[in-house]
This record gives C-alpha cells, structure tokens and sequence, in this order.
C-alpha cells in the first residue's frame, strides 16, 4: 500500500469517528452553524481526498452524502431525525469501504445505488419546511472550500495557533516503551551495584544518568497517553441508535473526557466501557411510559464520568433508570444454579446483585439484538481484572444504578512491594497494598501490650487480625503458595510478624509474609505460556539485581481463598467501619465466636462484640471483695463465669474479653467472661428464633445448622460493672413485624442493640452515623422507628431528629433517643427537638417497652387518620 | 559457542552421506543428543528462582541477558530421580513458540556429527519415560545416544 493511501486511511479513520459524534450533536441542536460546518468539510475533505486517490466509489458516497449536507447548511433543509440517520448510513458504507480499503488496498465490490438514491431523495427534502424561496442556489454550495471538489487534500482541521504534530506509528511508540522499561531496569541494576560501592567516582554521572531515565521514562509515557474521549468518541451515535431500535429517550453526558491514560490501557477498557453503556441503556432505562408512571423525566439519562484519583483513573457509569431488580437477580441465580435458594437468603441485596458478574448471567428476560447474550458482565469484570482494576456496582430501586471502574494509569511500569516468603522473593503490586503492619502472636494477659496494638488471634483454626475497629482474614502466604518454611531464623520471628493489607475490591485481607523489602519500579511481563493457568501471578519481572521474581496477582490470591466471595467483606461490615455500606441489616451473616460454658451445648456471641480471647492460667486469677479479677494491661479486670462459678481447679481458663473504651473518656474499660472452651468462629445470619427466658441469654438462633444459644452480652457487661450502660430495666418485650433502623455510632452497642432488637421480633438495620442513615432516607427506605444515638461524630443525634421533622418520609416516623446521659434538661432539651421518646443506654427493656408504647401510638393515629 | 563450527559441521557432506550436528548431554548418566540448530544458547550453572505452584518439571525462571527464560528441570521431565543435591547443573537453550526454555541437564559435553544414515527410530526396548521424548537414537561405540524432540519435551502447556 503506497504512503499517500496509508496516510489517507489514517486520517479518515479520525475524520469518521469525529463525524459520528459532530452528527449526533446536530441532531440534538440543529441550530449549531459551527457543528454543521465541521461536518461539511469533514465530508467534503474525504470525498476531496477519493477523488485525488481515485477511489470512484468512495467518492460517489461522499458526494451524495456532501449534497444533504451542502442543503442543510444552505437552510434549505431541516436537521431531521430521518435526514441525521440518511447521513449516517452514508458514512456507514465510507467505514465499510474504508475497511475493504485498508484489508485489500483497493475497494471492495459492491451496489452503493440505494444508498445514493436514499441520500439524493433527502437531500431534495422530501419534506421542505414551508415554501422554499426558488432563488436558493440548488447546485454546488458556493463555499469556498466547497469550490475546489477534486483538489489535494486540504490540511483538515488546522491546528489552531501553532502546536505542530507529526504523526508517528504506535508500533515506533511501543518499541521506545519497551526500551525505555528496559533502560529503567538497568538504571536500577546500576544503582544497586552502586549503592555497594560508596567510592564516589561513578556516583555523579549516575545520578545524571538516573535522572535522565526518568525523564526519558515520563515522556515515552507521556506520548502513550490518550485522552478517554477517545474511547468514548463511538458511544454518542451508539446511544442515539439504542434509542431508536429501543424507542427510549436517551440522553449521554461525558465528564472529564479529556482525562488522559495509557494507550494499552485504553484500547482495553474500550470494549468492556461500550458494552456497558449499552447495557444501562438497554437494561437499565426504562421505557418513556414506565419513567412517566414513575414520575421521572421522559429522557433516561447515562452519565460518563472519567477523573484521576491517586495513580488511578476512575470511570463512573451512572443510569438514572429502574436499578438492579434483586428478586428478578435471585430467581435467575436460582434458575442457573449459581447458588441455592438458603445461600441467597444469607445475602445482601448488593451481594446478590454482585451475580451479574457471574459467568453465564444475564438479566434481560427476553435476548435482545442489543444485549443480553449472556457473555457481558463476566467478561467485563474479568478485562478489567485483567489489566489490574476492579469495578464495583452500585443500584438504588428506581433510582437507577452505577458502575465504577478503577484502573491503573499505565501498565508498563508499576511499583511494587518486594516481600519474601518461604525463602522466595515476590512482588506486591503497591497499588493493592493498603499498609503494612507488624503484629505480635496472641500476647500473654498482662504482658503490658499497649492498647489497640495489632495482634495476630487464633479462633478456632482461623488466625484473623484485629486492626483497629476491624477483624480481617489473614492468608499466610507460604502456605498459599505450598512453599517450605523458610531455613529457621532467630526466635523474633515468633515474636512479630509482617502483614500486607490488601484490598480487592471491597474486600481487605493481610497477607502474612516473612520479611519486607523495599518498593521497586518494575516493568510487569508475562509469564510463559505453560504458567499461564495459574492465576495467583500476574506476571514476572527481573529486579535490580538481576534476580527473576514472580509477581503475585491479590485478585487470584483473593479468588484462590474465597475472600473475594465475601467473607473479608462481611468481616468488615461486621465492625461497621466507613468502608461498610451504610445499613447492616440483622440477617446478614455476621461471625459468630461459638463457644462451651457448662454443658456440652454450644453457646454464641458475636465475634465483634469480643475484643480479645486470652487463656489465663489459674495463677492469674485472683479474688478481690468476693469478685475474680486478674491484671489485665495495666488494670484490674472483673471475671464473671458464664456458668455462675470459676472452677479454680482447671489450669487454664479461656476467657472472652468485652473492652468499651469509647464511652468512658477514652479510658478503655474491659471485663472478661469466663467460659470452659472456645470452639470455633463461624460466618452465619444471626437471627434469634426463640427468645430466652432464662436471665443472661437473648434466645436461641441456628447457626451453622445447630440450635445455639445467643449470650445476652449486656447482662453480662452488667455483672461484672453494674453502671457499664446505666441502670438496668425490667419488663415485658414488645413484638411485631416492624422494621427499626438504629443510628449509632459506637460499633459496640450497635452489635448490642441489633440482636436484642431482632430477639424481640423487629426487623433491624444499623446505621454508624446520621449520613448514612439519611442515604437510607433518600434511598427510599421505610421504617417504622428509629432509634438513635445523641452524641455522634458528624451531625448528632439533635441534629438529626431535627432533620427528620424538618419533612420528607421519614418526618412523622417515632423517633427514640439513647443517651448515656438522662437528666430532666437533656431529656426536655431532646423532646424539643423532635424525639418522640428517650431511654437510657442501654436499658434493653426500657427501650423494647418504649418502641411498643411509639409504634402502638403510631398505629392508632394511623387508623384515626 | 561454536554454532559457526557446528554450522560448518553440519554442511560437510563425507562420500555421499550427509550428516547432522549435535549437542550431546547427559541427563542421570544417559546420553542424549539435540540438533545444534535448535540450540539457542548453552548455560553453566544458573540462579533460578522458583515458581511456586508450578508443575513439576518447572524448576524455575532465570534471567538470560534481560529475557526471562522459564527452566525445565530434564530429570523430572523424564520422571527421573531428582539430581543429588549441590550438584552443579547445566542448560541448554531452546526456543518454542517464540519463548525461550532452558533445559536443565547434569552435564552439556562435546558437539558431534552423526551420520543421518545411522539414525535409527526407537527401539522397543527404549523405557516409556524416554520413548515419549525421543525421537530416535544413535548407536555410538558401546553407548546408546537418545536424540530428544523439543518440541515434545516444551509441550507441557498442552498436559497442564
């Protein structure tokens, strides 16, 4: 193929892709001269260009679909829907020709006959607005540019002032990205070598040298770059032909389509973006009728948001349509067998909308020529997954749902954690690693660990890492990869331990390895094809020091150990920290610590309400004023037997450990509860089916399959220090089918309140601070009552009632505060603003007896109204 | 590495009988040949990073001049007995597929030019593990010289 006609195949490639989206926009304003003008010279550059080329059938196209054109900005003609889609077809057939072109170096075969006659009919507007005055010129448009049909091609759109470009190939672009990565590397190995060697002679040049590279590295890359527009140049006209197949109003807004990324990275998430758009489109817009019965706009809006964040680009992909409808969700699950009917009830409504991307999911009950081939989702997660990001999904009812990809800048060059485990070095790509953290063994009682120190728990077989307010899964790394333990080394290796905090999505998990080095750039290549199947790598690279190293890929780690699944997820939710969605509700799986007091029957608490589990020896144990206690950190700590008595004659006691260090001026206040064996920690719903009669316990729930009694852990904070919530109540428990939504903001009694909540029958979800629970309003949640807290970070408890008065559909809604403090002013201070009723912290019965009284009133009122 | 001599080698044609040029190793004492033109590059001993996970036969990767080269562990390969520890061993290079494999073998020794009329297919004779790699044999001078198919022995992918 000679030059001229590569060159010319280049320019109208661009050339269409801007003409689809010019057209769509003219479309939409017909009144935009400037849009029209560009359309104009576009098309009439291209059929310039045949003409000089000789491509005779090329250019009968462009100049019938130049005629309509030439009409249009003549004023002759209307923009019209049925005019755009004539023009449209004609640069269709450009396309086709312009592939045959480019596949064969000549023209392909074929009858453009239709088409011209279709053009030619549209362009002597079959349907002129009024009485055209007949001294328009019907012929050639005088333009100038339109004067010389048949000349060189002319510069098309001219570079406004100044900035001069050349074209180059991307394959020149990539073979400098690959020296450059390589130059990196070597860089690298240099200074390594040099690090050895302090002499100073070559140290200066090497800098300059070092320098130079970086330079040399940022701007290879940055001729890589690609603003994202240009993945989206395609969707305006595909969404303006979704329309009209589906007959839907649509309308696109693209934001921020100048953030620039890598080429590579862009040509792959094209497709996966495309087919998106298409599904929020065909799935998820409603039709016109549908949106005006729900009282929405006629026009279905799809929102295209790309920005950088932190190394990252994120791209949002927002409906304003129906949302994900999660019972259709769970009978197709169900229908393919994806999961069984008892899996699904333990879920979330977001979880179960996660099985979109499943492979061979696919929502549309009927196959549309659109979507719904059953090949989207899954693919389209796994191509994300595939270049190292991860996409979540978002759906509101009726509110529409949103989609947010998270991907690297580049993928040439990463930087990278370089651990070591069972002997063997390994790379962490740095954009996976939340922290790194060093934590003890299960320390002795008493040893003096400082509070809130991160500590490495054995429950059952299950080591877990207490972080802060949150429990994560550990994964040992050695083990995962089957490797020997390491040549032993000194004793310290007991004593502390390196964990990687990774995030996958929404699951965070540590990951244990045996040393920490430094972080590394390195330039990620594929692994051999015979390594390929296996998915804990994403690729290998060679370091400074010469040295292959496999680099670990945290998205297989997480599949490999089922975190991604959910389990690391529902930890974290457990312990309500910010990275939890705003309600937890009560059947969620939660993990549950089973443990053995005085029988054989296995009793549970929730493994978020315990702090600690130590195992004391026998000589720890001490008597004070009638009441066990042992030194604990520094303190005393009661010991309450759950079964009423220690037996001092066992050696060894394990204990739980409740600490609540927020409610008492930051000085952490723990008791321990003693039991005759730790079982096992298990992740089920908890929802209390019997409530108990017998003082201490909430009732009795199935867990794991098994009748299991469900500890009351605030009697037992109360036996052990009878002011931990306040005074404690008595009374009959209300019940009823109603459902509660709790705002508090203390992890703590959030897992105190939902279980006693939910063991008097109410359907409970918690929320940590006001906001989320004002998301839950605008998300269109209903309840029947809210509890709240009063003192909250963020907005309070006052605050927030007043909100709630203040209208919208939670405004009439009985409102309960809680408070650790209660005299007459706080209480009067608390009715003012709007609460229906106030209990003390935590007087379990005062609240049931006051949720009853509030929703019996409100049921009344109902009735009389 | 004398693959201009062996080019030679392999072009020199003795009184109408045309030979074939190759390197000859041993892998557990047996002696084993692979034609010169499919040998990339002979190593001595090797840093080799191991591949956790990986099957068997995959001893590693190591670093050849800036390319990563995947290294096949030939006794295991073979099902062999595993080289006694602290042995030093050699590689030799291959290439399939566009990637590069590095044999990992006990000993690479001198380059020899066989006659092709000497060329013999398996014996029947030939244990399993071999037959499956060989893709003939030489008889030499009281010893038996297997002549390994590389393109067999990197099939691994297809087994995985």
């Amino acid at each position: 193929m000679d030059d001229l006609l590569a060159d010319f195949l280049t320019e109208t490639g661009e050339s269409l892709a801007e003409l689809d989206v010019a057209l769509v926009r003219l479309e939409r304003a017909p009144e935009d001269g400037a849009t029209l003008s560009l359309i104009f010279r576009l098309v009439h550059t291209i059929k310039g260009t045949c003409g000089f080329l000789g491509l005779p059938r090329l250019e009968r196209v462009a100049h019938a679909s130049e005629n309509v054109l030439g009409r249009v900005r003549d004023k002759v003609l209307p923009v019209t829907p049925d005019l755009v889609s004539a023009v449209l077809a004609g640069i269709d057939r450009i396309k086709t020709i312009v592939a045959g072109l480019g596949a064969t170096g000549a023209e392909p075969d074929g009858d453009d006959a239709a088409l011209i006659a279709a053009l030619d009919t549209a362009s002597e507007g079959r349907a002129p607005p009024a009485a055209m005055p007949a001294a328009l010129p019907v012929t050639e448009p005088a333009s100038p540019v339109a004067a010389a049909p048949a000349n060189a091609p002319e510069p098309a759109a001219e570079p406004p002032g100044g900035g001069q470009t050349i074209r180059v190939g991307v394959d020149v672009l990539e073979d400098l990205m690959t020296l450059v990565s390589e130059l990196v590397l070597t860089r690298n190995q240099l200074l390594q070598i040099a690090r050895g060697h302090e002499d100073g002679a070559f140290a200066v040049p090497l800098q300059r040298l070092s320098h130079i590279t970086s330079d040399l590295q940022e701007g290879v890359m940055k001729t890589r770059m690609q603003p994202i527009g240009h993945a989206w140049n395609k969707l305006p006209r595909l969404v303006r032909d979704l329309a009209r197949d589906l007959d839907k109003k649509i309308e696109l807004t693209m934001l921020g389509a100048e953030t620039e990324l890598d080429r590579q990275v862009l040509e792959l998430i094209k497709d996966p973006l495309t087919h998106m758009v298409r599904n929020s489109g065909d799935h998820g817009l409603e039709t016109t009728a549908e949106r005006r019965a729900a009282g929405k706009s006629d026009a279905g809006r799809i929102t295209l948001n790309a920005f950088h964040e932190g190394g990252h680009i994120i791209i949002e992909i927002a409906d304003d349509g129906r949302g994900l409808p999660v019972e259709r969700i769970r009978a197709k699950v169900i229908d393919k067998g994806l999961a069984t009917a008892a899996e699904l009830a333990g879920m979330t409504d977001a979880q179960i909308q996660g099985f979109i991307f499943r492979p061979g999911f696919s929502t549309a009950a009927a196959v549309t020529a659109v979507s719904g081939r059953g090949v989207g989702m899954d693919v389209v997660k796994t191509n994300i997954e595939r270049i190292g990001g991860t996409v979540d999904l978002k759906s509101v009812a009726g509110q529409g749902t949103s989609f947010t990809i998270k991907i690297p800048l580049t993928l040439a060059i990463v930087s990278a954690l370089i651990v070591e485990a069972g002997g063997e070095r390994f790379a962490i790509p740095q954009l996976s690693v939340m922290e790194l953290v060093r934590a003890g063994a299960a320390a002795e009682p008493g040893a003096g660990q400082e509070p809130g120190a991160t500590v490495i728990e054995h429950i059952g077989q299950t080591p877990v890492l207490r972080l802060r307010d949150r429990l994560l899964p550990l994964i040992r790394l050695a083990d995962l990869l089957r490797l020997d333990a390491p040549p032993a080394r000194p004793a310290e290796g007991a004593a502390s331990l390196h964990i990687v905090v990774a995030q996958v999505g929404g699951a965070i998990f540590g990951i244990i390895v045996d040393r920490v080095f430094d972080t590394e750039e390195i330039v990620v290549k594929p692994v051999a094809p015979i390594l390929r199947h296996m998915t804990m790598f994403s690729g290998n690279t060679i370091l400074g020091d010469g040295s292959v190293i496999m680099i670990l890929d945290p998205n297989g780690i997480a599949r490999a150990t089922g975190i991604g699944a959910g389990d690391g997820r529902q930890l974290a939710e457990a312990h309500g920290d910010g990275l939890a969605p705003p309600g937890a509700r009560s059947d969620e799986r939660t993990s549950l610590l089973l443990f053995r007091a005085g029988g054989e029957e296995t009793m549970a608490v929730p493994l978020g309400l315990v702090a600690r589990l130590e195992d004391l020896p026998r000589e720890a144990i001490e008597m004070s004023a009638g009441q066990a206690v042992t030194q604990y950190r520094g303190a005393l700590m009661p010991l309450v037997a759950l079964t009423g008595e220690i037996d001092l004659a066992r050696p060894r006691q394990p204990v739980l450990v409740f600490t609540d260090g927020e409610r008492t001026g930051g000085r952490e206040r723990s008791m321990g509860l003693v039991v005759d064996a730790i079982v096992d920690v298990v992740q089920d719903a908890l929802r209390v089916e019997l409530a108990g009669d017998r003082p201490g316990l909430l009732g009795t729930a199935v867990i794991a399959g098994r009748a299991t009694d469900v500890i009351d852990t605030g009697y037992w904070l109360t036996r052990a220090f009878h002011d931990w919530f306040g005074k404690a109540g008595g009374g009959p428990a209300g019940r009823g089918a109603h459902r509660v939504l709790v705002v508090e903001d203390s992890a703590f009694f959030r897992q105190l309140l939902v279980p006693a909540l939910a063991a008097a029958g109410y359907d409970v979800t918690a929320c940590a601070d006001a906001g989320a629970a004002l998301r839950l309003l605008d998300g269109g949640e209903m309840f029947d009552a809210i509890v709240s807290d009063i003192e909250m970070p963020g907005m309070s408890g006052l605050a927030f009632v007043g909100r709630l008065r203040a209208g919208g559909a939670w405004a009439e809604l009985p409102v309960i505060a809680l408070s650790g403090r209660a005299n007459a002013a706080e209480i009067a201070a608390g009715r003012a603003a709007g609460f229906t009723d106030y209990v003390q912290k935590f007087e379990r019965d005062a609240l049931l007896r006051s949720l009853a009284q509030c929703l019996a009133a409100r049921g009344e009122q109902r009735l009389a109204a | 590495m004398g693959m201009g001599a062996g080019l030679a080698m392999l072009s020199r044609e003795t009184a109408g009988d045309t030979e074939q040029a190759f390197v000859t190793l041993s892998v557990a004492d047996q002696l084993c040949g692979i034609p010169v033109l499919g040998v990339r590059d002979i190593l001595a001993e090797q840093a080799i990073t191991r591949i956790p996970l990986a099957p068997r036969e995959v001893a590693g990767s190591l670093n050849l001049r800036g390319r990563i080269v995947t290294a096949i562990d030939l006794r295991r390969r073979l099902r062999l007995a595993d080289a006694p520890a602290g042995d030093a061993r050699m590689s030799v290079v291959a290439e399939q597929g566009g990637e590069l494999y590095a044999l990992l073998v006990d000993q690479v020794s001198e380059v020899l030019n066989l006659p092709t009329s000497a060329f013999e297919p398996n014996p029947a004779t030939l244990p399993a593990n071999w037959a499956a790699y060989s893709a003939g044999i030489y008889r030499l001078q009281g010893r038996l010289l297997v002549v390994l198919d590389i393109a067999r022995l990197l099939a691994l992918s297809a087994e995985a």
